[in-house]
């Protein structure tokens, strides 16, 4: 642990850290726009020079120097101001000061520090640079005239998503940031770029004039899109939210999202459920909530009551709903909508116990029937990390694009039954082996051969369980630990021939085997769900209730409300309270913290943010045989879901990144 | 003057045939085992002796460097040596004619530098428009490899050692030797943070040293005659004999070999016929290739050609690049012209000399023609001061030095051309 002297206060510092990290540690700051904690060190923007004895007499950048013991470093000398000014001053030579028509305004780097460490005049007489748009795909606009070439962008496609799409043409003056062939940023996470640009050169395209920083509302919430739990900021100004920002937490997204999660939200505005609807004559006709209580009040369901909840729903609103049904004397409720039906009575065998943090320190990874770029792209880039500090990573299933090297072992599940040397070796030496079940293994029956792995592999170590299942739901763990399940999966339900079947947000589901039940849709877009439905009651989405959710690791989190929901539509667990007086039938609580109350009650862990704790692996004896294709789930990334189906950008995505290939190929 | 039994390069001028056979019969390849049979830390310690400076610019003595390498491998990496065949500083030509005429000299040189450095291979980087100086060298590697020289048991010492050949594709940048590193590699030619230096992870994160060709080509002659035999020219601290290569107004522009510090005005007399309309008419001169400042001529003309000598009249020996102007030269389009170099070969990865090298060059050319004010002088003179010493590498250094130069010694005549500039539009306009 050196010590080193910051401007004259002496402090320790950790070993390995740089001198920015020192000055940072010591309260100083320090300006900086190339460098990036999670990115790799580039040092070219020098904005962040300091004086540092013994050393060279000139200044030297404070990003790429280790803090070495009994260093010396100046913040506020007169070169160190000088430096600053002067690198400041060559930065906004050829920077075009459009801030005014710049959507960074207000939240640039460029500003800000020009601010603070500029000179505030110019002495360049010349012409400016004028450098041509780029063309970057559906999500990220291009100003490159604004470009400082920190290089962020580019590092962060390469070391983080792992895909060389972003680099640099030219050199000298002339160099330009480009993606190859001015082709499209295909990848999941490629808006990230967006937050990392320190200046407006790359800005978000449907965003564009949208809004200036200072005029949103920021709420803290829980990204539903996939069962990641990022953690996100909702912008909003009035009752629409404007875009969504990334917040930083290093145990879950550290500080990404995944394109969907960030541009999904302009669904929130189209196809909107804003009335009642019932179902006359085959046509769903504009109703009231009192037309619409009556008639759910004449089916007379009675006991027959069942409740199939959707892959966006909060605990709050499947705990209600499932003491609605208890209330009412039945137990039907489910929320694999898809028809899975794997045991839920071990909670352990069915999360993903090694954390997303811990995940990076695994040595060899074996997923099996998941393609994580589509279903937990965050976490795909965490194996990344893995495989980059030497992890070997194997796949069962179909092949897909994996930005690492990996080993495809063919899509039929029986290859559990009977792995390839090369993977029990690596297991075999491995010290932190790790299973990653995706819903593609689950719904091909791989449960009970990957849970006997558990033994064969040596999974669980002491202080490591290397079990994993993703899912794909942002509703799915916290449906679990309700208990929102039946042994059978959805073909239980089918086969109770419920009179009544609340829908929550249930978009996914064959409705086939319900035609005689009276199908009543709780949600907030007109998808699937909706047409299928005989009374639809409008609801709240994620952006517009609180609510608690629990990620694919057990995390608990919780998320506030942003807007308000659109017309009639009302916060979920308030049109299930109000059904229970028209059922008739005493649910228990009056408002949403007595529904709290009583949810938390049943299920302790869903009061505390963090990760639940679920016991240990259930004991399997030998492993069991399954056979069969594995198929992902996920056809169309930007399109799984109703909000995202609304979403005009989402489709744009989908037309131009997934199924632009055959339209170019069949304009040919 | 130098003694021709004291030259190193015997066929700098292609007099005779530049292959093995010739090569060996001018003393090349001769009972190299025995060179190399002193052991490595015996040629670094000679090399060390004979005071041999780094001939690519920076003067950093050459031994020292070699013993910043690992002794061992401590995880299996092997080390490498990379020679800095990319010759293209305006002005340089030396290593040019070492390739051309005695590519043998550098070949065995880098096996008895590699071996002392313990690397596993040595790497040429040469300047992409080195076509045929390319083939030459090629051939040459074919031979040493076909004579058992280089290869498996390399001349029949024990050490296996092989050379290869790399062509640049015309980057003044990759000249740099981390850009050089990095473009050996596959990558864009864009100069590395230091530290960490290259000696601790270089070439595919390998211990490695990039050294001049002249600094390796004279290695083989140092260790046969012994380092005292080459610290005996010179003056302390700038020790044995160079390669001048002379350009610009003189009578016989020429690359010669001579001994280090021998005075400007002998340099041009003995071997360059002397200024062309005399000495009178020489106006200044850059003396170690365009990235040094120019020295007006009444400093110049004593002054010993060395590191430090050169030092002291506020340049510097460079590669000994001797650009010679005499008065018929516009010196501020001279340099307005380096300054468009720079422009063009700054790598644009960091900021100063990025945005730095285009501004100068541009305030530059006004200054040209007198476009310009008195006061912007003294803020060219600032943006310089604001570049040099502020970058990754060297090049904004050397961007920022020969406008330095100018300012520091032409100045009345940059304010002569303002003034009349003034004066012309003045009437202009009336």
């Amino acid at each position: 642990m050196p010590n080193v002297t910051v401007d004259g206060t002496e402090i320790e510092v950790p070993e390995g850290a740089t001198v920015l990290q020192a000055c940072e540690l010591a309260g100083k700051e320090i300006p900086r726009f190339c460098y990036h904690e999670r990115l790799s060190i580039a040092g070219n923007c020098r904005m962040c020079l300091v004086e540092v004895k013994p050393g060279p007499p000139k200044p030297q950048a404070s990003c790429a120097l280790p803090a070495t013991e009994g260093q010396e470093i100046r913040t506020d000398s007169e070169m160190v101001k000088k430096a600053r000014e002067g690198v400041m001053e060559f930065l906004l030579i050829n920077h075009p000061l459009d801030c005014p028509i710049c959507d960074q305004g207000g939240e640039c780097d460029l500003q800000d520090q020009a601010m603070a460490y500029g000179r505030g005049y110019t002495r360049y007489d010349e012409n400016k640079r004028a450098v041509t748009e780029k063309y970057m795909g559906p999500l990220i606009k291009t100003i490159m005239t604004r470009c400082i070439h920190c290089t962020r962008c580019v590092r962060f496609s390469e070391e983080v998503a792992g895909v060389d799409e972003i680099g640099a043409l030219y050199r000298g003056e002339n160099m330009q940031i480009t993606t190859y062939l001015e082709q499209a940023a295909e990848h999941e996470l490629s808006a990230n770029v967006i937050d990392l640009c320190p200046v407006g050169a790359l800005t978000s395209r449907p965003y564009a004039y949208e809004a200036r920083p200072w005029e949103l509302k920021k709420t803290l919430s829980i990204d539903v899109s996939d069962a990641m739990g990022s953690n996100i900021t909702l912008c909003s100004r009035g009752r629409e939210v404007l875009r969504v920002l990334p917040r930083i937490n290093d145990e879950v997204n550290e500080e990404w999202i995944t394109d969907k999660a960030r541009y999904q939200v302009d669904g929130l505005q189209r196809r909107r459920l804003d009335k009642v609807f019932l179902r006359k004559r085959g046509k769903l006709v504009e109703g009231s909530w009192d037309e619409a209580f009556k008639a759910i009040a004449k089916a007379k369901p009675g006991k027959s009551i069942a409740a199939i909840a959707g892959d966006m729903v909060d605990c709050e609103t499947m705990f209600a709903a499932k003491a609605l049904v208890k209330a009412s004397g039945s137990d039907l409720v489910e929320s694999r909508q898809t028809g899975m039906d794997y045991p839920t009575g071990n909670l352990a065998a069915v999360n993903f116990n090694t954390s997303f943090a811990e995940i990076e320190n695994a040595d060899a990874v074996l997923i099996v029937g998941s393609n994580l770029r589509t279903e937990a792209a965050l976490l795909n880039v965490r194996i990344r990390k893995a495989v980059k500090r030497g992890a070997k990573v194997f796949v069962v299933g179909p092949e897909w694009e994996t930005t690492y090297p990996a080993e495809f072992l063919g899509d039929d599940v029986s290859v559990l039954g009977k792995l390839p040397k090369a993977v029990t070796d690596a297991f075999k030496d491995a010290e932190r082996p790790a299973l990653i079940l995706g819903a593609g293994g689950l719904a091909a029956g791989a449960y009970d051969s990957a849970l006997g792995l558990v033994e064969t592999l040596g999974l669980v170590k002491d202080g490591w369980n290397g079990f994993n299942v993703v899912h794909t739901a942002a509703a799915r763990m916290g449906a679990l630990m309700l208990g929102f399940a039946q042994d059978g999966g959805i073909a239980d339900i089918a086969k109770a021939k419920p009179k009544l079947v609340l829908a929550l947000g249930a978009d996914e589901v064959d409705w086939e085997p319900f035609a005689d039940s009276l199908k009543v849709y709780i949600g907030h877009h007109g998808d699937k769900g909706a047409h299928a439905a005989d009374i639809i009651l409008p609801a709240a989405s994620y952006a517009e209730k609180p609510g608690s959710y629990v990620n694919t690791e057990g995390r608990v989190q919780f998320a506030d409300k942003a807007v308000f929901a659109p017309g009639d539509a009302r916060e979920d667990w308030t049109i299930l309270r109000a059904l229970a007086d028209a059922l008739k039938v005493k649910v228990g609580f009056d408002n949403f913290a007595q529904l709290r109350a009583a949810m938390t009650e049943e299920v302790p862990a869903l009061a505390v943010e963090g990760l639940a704790d679920y016991g240990s692996l259930p004991k399997t004896g030998k492993a069991a045989k399954a056979e069969g294709k594995i198929a992902y789930p996920i056809a169309d990334f930007y399109l799984t879901n109703p909000i995202a189906r609304a979403s005009t950008t989402m489709q744009r995505c989908s037309a131009e990144l997934i199924h632009g290939e055959d339209v170019r190929e069949a304009a040919e | 003057m130098l003694a021709d039994k004291d030259r190193i390069f015997t066929n700098l001028y292609g007099f005779q045939d530049w292959g093995l056979k010739a090569a060996q019969a001018r003393g090349d390849w001769d009972d190299t085992k025995s060179l190399i049979a002193r052991g490595h830390d015996a040629i670094i310690e000679e090399i060390k002796t004979s005071g041999l400076r780094g001939r690519g610019g920076a003067g950093f003595p050459t031994g020292l460097k070699w013993s910043f390498m690992p002794k061992e491998s401590k995880d299996g990496r092997p080390s490498f040596l990379v020679i800095n065949a990319d010759e293209s500083e305006p002005g340089s030509c030396k290593d040019r004619e070492i390739i051309r005429h005695d590519p043998h000299k550098l070949i065995e040189g880098a096996l008895v530098a590699g071996y002392a450095m313990r690397a596993r291979a040595a790497y040429i980087y040469i300047r992409g428009e080195y076509i045929r100086e390319a083939e030459v060298l090629q051939k040459a590697i074919d031979e040493a490899y076909d004579a058992g020289l280089i290869g498996k048991n390399a001349a029949k010492s024990g050490y296996d050692f092989d050379v290869f050949l790399h062509r640049g594709a015309g980057a003044y940048i990759c000249g740099e030797e981390t850009a050089m590193i990095e473009s050996l590699e596959g990558k864009k030619g864009q100069p590395r943070l230091k530290p960490p230096f290259p000696a601790g992870a270089g070439l595919y994160g390998c211990p490695t040293t990039v050294n001049n060709v002249e600094s390796i080509a004279v290695v083989p002659t140092i260790l046969r005659r012994g380092g005292e035999w080459f610290a005996g020219f010179g003056r302390e601290g700038n020790a044995g004999t160079k390669l001048f290569q002379i350009s610009g107004h003189v009578e016989k522009p020429c690359v010669v070999e001579e001994e280090m510090s021998i005075p400007f005005k002998d340099l041009i007399e003995k071997h360059c016929g002397g200024i062309t309309g005399g000495w009178d008419n020489l106006l200044a001169v850059i003396p170690g290739g365009s990235s040094v400042p120019l020295v007006p001529a009444e400093q110049i003309m004593d002054c010993p050609m060395d590191f430090d000598g050169l030092k002291e009249v506020g340049s510097g020996l460079g590669t000994a690049a001797v650009i010679v102007m005499d008065k018929s030269t516009d010196i501020v389009r001279a340099i307005s012209r380096i300054s468009y170099f720079y422009k063009h070969e700054s790598c644009g990865q960091c900021t100063p000399c990025r945005e730095g090298t285009g501004w100068m060059w541009r305030v530059m050319e006004r200054l040209r023609v007198g476009q310009s004010s008195r006061e912007e002088i003294d803020m060219l003179y600032e943006v310089t001061k604001q570049v040099e010493g502020h970058t990754i590498c060297a090049l904004g250094d050397a961007a920022a030095w020969p406008i330095q130069g100018l300012l520091k010694h032409f100045r009345p005549e940059l304010e002569r051309r303002i003034d009349e500039h003034a004066e012309f539009t003045k009437e202009a306009a009336e």
